[in-house]
């Protein structure tokens, strides 16, 4: 019964949440009412069971929640006239139990992902609201992962949501010449918290992966909103292909093994077969990208069967064209190396 | 929402320009100008004067303290303003990227705090 819950809580929140901060145009108010209506999904679940349609159940039971706060706040007649329209168009039936499945919902997570990422806020400020809306990450939860204190991230996320009322920052999909680059901050975000898991050190392992996992669904409802953007594939798959190795990465020590000495039978064959997928489907769009040319670097190396048979040509010419669209010192290091492990394969 | 897009530039490098190059730029602030009326969007306006016209005053236990200069020192002083109508942030940073001074300089955007009865000037 937790566990169905908890499942309900982690797929359906950041699409309720989008929808209940489109209609109240408040995070805070949407999350109060979400929150309300996990906690009566809680009770009336344990004693009758889950309902057919859990997310549209608690989507209706949070709108109710956020109709009732909104009706307190007295003062703001004119969002409740707004909100009693938007609660009816989207709810077509009285009692949420007589929920079918097919009912639809609106999709505002794309909106909701281009708000957290607003590059008015700053980059921890972006992190951390992602997490919390669209991931459905509690505070707690977020301030373990990133070693912080839960005050400071809770201020962090109290004055993001004041800016993003305060400023005016839309709750929109972004302008046709703007989507670009408010993208990349949004495939940066989404990268920045994989990164955060990945690189994390022993100890904090656990909930390290948890970042890892929350990082590859966030890579995931990305390409469900936006599946036509190759560097949004392209991400996946590279999330994917070095998570696969994350079981060979660390040692019995909890010591970081290097990618040739690892023991390739413990790599995850279905992340990198979808890896390997993702890179190709991506790629034949034919707008290459970072993202995509990473994930095709990490692919070769996950198609050798040993670190011998790897195929270094093709990385050294992956690279070189890497270098043609960033001037990352660290691309250019990894290229000399490549280089230096193809002429040393060829020579021996 | 009005939003005050606060236009700092380096004085120094606007006194440099040759008289056609700052004709050229007011010509480009004109325009701006010219299409935010015509939008409804513009509020108010204006250059201000060097900042070594600034005067700064405190009122510190009922004295009056005058001074010469600006608040704060920076590399790029306050030299004009615009107080435009935008719908949200975004719109206002597009306003202010079409300032020509955005190119050499920077525009701080300040959305102001709205008040229950607009005050009357």
């Amino acid at each position: 019964m937790a566990n169905t819950l908890e499942q309900v809580f982690r797929e359906e929140y950041g699409r309720i949440i989008a929808t209940l901060i489109r209609i109240s145009g408040s995070f805070d108010l949407a999350e109060e009412a979400l929150q309300e209506a996990f906690i009566a999904a809680a009770s009336k679940w344990e004693l009758e069971g889950p309902p057919n349609n859990p997310g549209a159940w608690l989507t209706t039971v949070a709108h109710r929640r956020l109709l009732d706060a909104l009706r307190r706040e007295r003062t703001r007649t004119d969002k409740e006239a707004e909100l009693i329209y938007e609660a009816n168009r989207l709810q077509p039936y009285v009692e949420p139990e007589l929920f079918e499945d097919d009912v639809e919902y609106s999709d505002d997570r794309l909106r909701l992902i281009f708000t957290c990422c607003h590059p008015s806020l700053t980059r921890e400020a972006q992190v951390a609201l992602t997490l919390r809306t669209l991931g459905g990450l509690t505070t707690t939860e977020i301030a373990h992962a990133f070693l912080l204190s839960e005050v400071t991230l809770a201020q962090r996320l109290v004055r993001a949501k004041q800016k993003i009322r305060l400023a005016g920052i839309p709750y929109e999909i972004p302008s046709l010449e703007r989507i670009a680059d408010r993208l990349a901050a949004v495939q940066a975000v989404i990268y920045l918290i994989f990164n955060e898991g990945y690189a994390a050190s022993t100890g904090q392992s656990l909930i390290r992966n948890d970042l890892c996992v929350e990082a590859i669904r966030l890579g995931r409802v990305l390409c469900e909103l936006l599946p036509d953007e190759p560097e949004n594939v392209g991400l996946l798959a590279l999330m994917l292909l070095q998570d696969s190795r994350r079981e060979a990465r660390v040692n019995q020590q909890g010591e970081l093994v290097t990618l040739e000495e690892q023991d390739r039978s413990l790599w995850n064959s279905g992340e990198i077969e979808e890896g390997v997928n993702l890179v190709q489907q991506a790629l034949r769009v034919r707008r290459v990208g970072n993202y995509q040319l990473q994930a095709a670097i990490a692919a070769v190396h996950a198609e050798a069967k040993t670190a011998d048979e790897t195929d270094w040509r093709q990385i050294v010419a992956l690279y070189e064209e890497l270098m043609h669209i960033t001037s990352s010192p660290i691309v250019a290091l990894n290229h000399a190396a490549a280089v230096a492990m193809s002429e040393g394969f060829e020579k021996g | 929402m009005k939003y005050m897009l606060l236009i700092y530039h380096d004085e120094p490098s606007w006194d440099a320009l040759t008289e056609t190059e700052r004709q050229q730029v007011y010509l480009e602030y004109r325009t701006l100008r010219e299409e935010l009326t015509g939008r409804g969007q513009f509020v108010d306006g204006s250059q201000l004067q060097p900042v070594t016209t600034a005067t700064t005053v405190r009122m510190r236990d009922g004295k009056e303290l005058v001074t010469d200069g600006p608040f704060a020192e920076t590399h790029e002083q306050l030299g004009g303003y615009f107080l435009v109508e935008a719908k949200d942030l975004d719109e206002a940073t597009a306003i202010a990227a079409r300032i020509p001074s955005a190119r050499t300089g920077t525009i701080e955007v300040r959305p102001l705090v709205e008040t229950a009865a607009p005050a009357t000037a």
